[in-house]
């Protein structure tokens, strides 16, 4: 009987102690991420609920005001319907492309190594020297864009002013800037597929398009299905394309969530309503992350 | 394969990489270009004279703003690996309770997004007093969930006998994760680590924020200087600064692609 508990004791001692040494040693990740994750989002919810003054101190109780404010906000709304296109036209387009490059440059061929790495190069590139690059090219006098359209002839396009041009073109850029990173993932993906599984469907003379169906598509799913939940939350994080190419504009047209937040708190001092829009994107990315493992789990073919 | 097949190849390879790198071909070639071919709309410079370059390092303490990019991205680089590695040591090497809990902790962080907390974090560091410093730029990104689910997944394929026989060996814990578990897995580790400095290198938001003088300001602000600063009138000078900015990353992307590729597959879907 004594020699039992003197049993448990020991290793009740000896269990806790191993809680305390692994506590040393995740302790770094959580302070980190008490203090700059979980801390800012409670106080980010907590202020969405206030008015407040010029340094970011809850002022006022409004209760639910700032949300409502935004809902009645012309702004606001235009700003959600900007960043739902902008989601619409980068997501799926810079997927596809990425999954053609890719299936490109997993044939076997002499130095395909070097088409590899160009395809990867956006990914080395930064968004601010990025949107500069795309700044000279969409410029109205000198830029590559135009002077192409001209010698087709064809009518010059303002392509950052023009409200029903500027959305596009930054999208344009920014389908760029992401291959790079998408190509990267989807030809990981690719060459993780068994080889023989090929080699027996070119045994049975399965075309190209057979096998790319039955085959590689259904066996790429969940690479492709990761790379379309980081797309999108990509796509709502963006900031650094608008600050340089547009700063939002012309009137609003590219004034997406992030860059609406940036303004409303950092330029315009409105921390709470600026808060309560930064609910609003966690509420975002919260609904595309549930998804993902909720569809994640039924549709997509795991090996 | 047949011949006629393998020319289409080689023909779409070519078109496609031709039309993804064209922009950073252009910024290049427009670097070496006068204001007068510029205007012209020359695809190549007459000459590959480096007087943009010569300038863009007068008009911009950009040489300081590179010191401070390798400095940021060094510093989030180490730290991210340091407290990557430890916390996913703790997960695979030690079972102790709430080890799930902790677990879904952190993944719980990656479904904030960054940009949702940066409100109170801005006023963190400044009531912290650290705008315009290092440690304000670096600190908040030490702690990272894919890195540490990274390193748990290389971790994982480590023998559990390595560990029993370390512990009769008289290793002790740290001794173990320190001479055995570190040098193993080298190669998670460059990858994370080659992950971390190109993030960082690129990141633009926070040290917009955070930086309000030139003293630690990195070169993606100076990108948006030199921007506003010379709009319509030097863009040859513009670019160089593009130029001298990507330089860096894209040695690291081209030396460390297959690396980055396969780690970053791995951390994303085991």
């Amino acid at each position: 009987m004594t020699a039992i508990t003197k049993h448990r004791k020991i290793s009740n001692w000896k269990r806790s102690s191993n809680a305390r040494t692994a506590l040393l040693y995740l302790l770094p990740s959580i302070i980190l991420f008490t203090v700059f994750v979980f801390y800012p989002m409670f106080r980010t919810i907590y202020l969405s609920f206030f008015l407040t003054d010029q340094e970011g101190e809850a002022a006022i109780f409004v209760g639910l005001e700032n949300y409502a404010y935004l809902l009645e906000s012309d702004a606001f709304l235009n700003s959600i319907k900007a960043t739902f296109l902008f989601v619409l036209y980068t997501v799926p387009t810079g997927i596809i492309i990425a999954l053609i490059l890719a299936l490109l440059a997993n044939e076997k061929l002499k130095g395909i190594g070097f088409f590899r790495t160009i395809y990867a190069s956006t990914m080395g590139v930064s968004v601010a020297a990025s949107s500069v690059v795309w700044l000279f090219l969409f410029h109205p006098s000198v830029g590559m864009f135009n002077k192409f359209l001209n010698i087709f002839n064809l009518p010059q396009i303002e392509w950052l002013l023009d409200p029903t041009w500027a959305l596009f073109s930054v999208s344009l850029s920014t389908i760029w800037l992401n291959t790079g990173f998408s190509f990267l993932i989807i030809l990981g993906g690719l060459q993780n597929i068994d080889e023989y599984l090929y080699e027996s469907a070119r045994i049975d003379g399965a075309s190209y398009w057979y096998r790319l169906k039955r085959i590689t598509i259904p066996m790429l799913s969940p690479t492709l299905f990761f790379i379309i939940t980081i797309s999108l939350i990509n796509a709502f994080q963006t900031f650094g394309q608008i600050d340089i190419l547009t700063k939002g504009g012309p009137s609003q047209s590219t004034n997406l969530i992030v860059y609406s937040i940036y303004r409303e708190a950092f330029i315009n001092y409105q921390f709470g309503t600026a808060s309560a829009q930064a609910v609003f994107l966690f509420i975002c990315i919260l609904i595309v992350t549930i998804l993902q493992f909720k569809l994640g789990e039924k549709k997509v073919h795991y090996q | 394969m047949r011949a006629w097949k393998k020319v289409i190849l080689y023909f779409l390879l070519i078109v496609t990489s031709l039309i993804m790198f064209f922009p950073i071909i252009y910024a290049f070639m427009i670097s070496f270009m006068t204001g007068g071919e510029i205007l012209s709309g020359k695809l190549l410079p007459s000459t590959f004279s480096f007087d943009n370059y010569v300038k863009v390092f007068d008009r911009l303490p950009l040489f300081n703003y590179l010191i401070n990019s390798f400095v940021v991205s060094l510093g989030v680089m180490l730290g991210q690996l340091v407290v990557c590695s430890l916390a996913a040591y703790a997960f695979v090497f030690i079972s102790f309770k709430g080890r799930d809990f902790i677990f879904f902790l952190f993944i719980s962080t990656m479904m904030i997004p960054w940009e949702a907390t940066m409100i109170p974090n801005f006023f963190t560091i400044q009531k912290l007093d650290w705008i315009n410093t290092y440690q304000g730029m670096t600190l908040p990104f030490f702690a990272l969930a894919f890195g540490t689910f990274l390193l748990r997944q290389h971790f994982k394929t480590i023998p559990k006998e390595l560990h029993e026989a370390s512990e009769i060996a008289g290793l002790s814990k740290f001794g173990f994760f320190f001479r055995v578990v570190l040098p193993v897995s080298k190669t998670s580790l460059v990858t994370l680590g080659a992950y971390g400095f190109l993030t960082t290198w690129n990141m633009y938001l926070w040290p917009l924020l955070v930086t309000t003088n030139n003293s630690v300001r990195t070169v993606q602000i100076g990108l948006k200087q030199l921007q506003s600063q010379e709009v319509a009138t030097e863009w040859g000078v513009v670019m160089a600064g593009v130029i001298v900015v990507i330089i860096p990353t894209l040695l690291l992307l081209f030396l460390g692609q297959k690396q980055l590729q396969k780690g970053l597959t791995q951390g994303a879907l085991k």
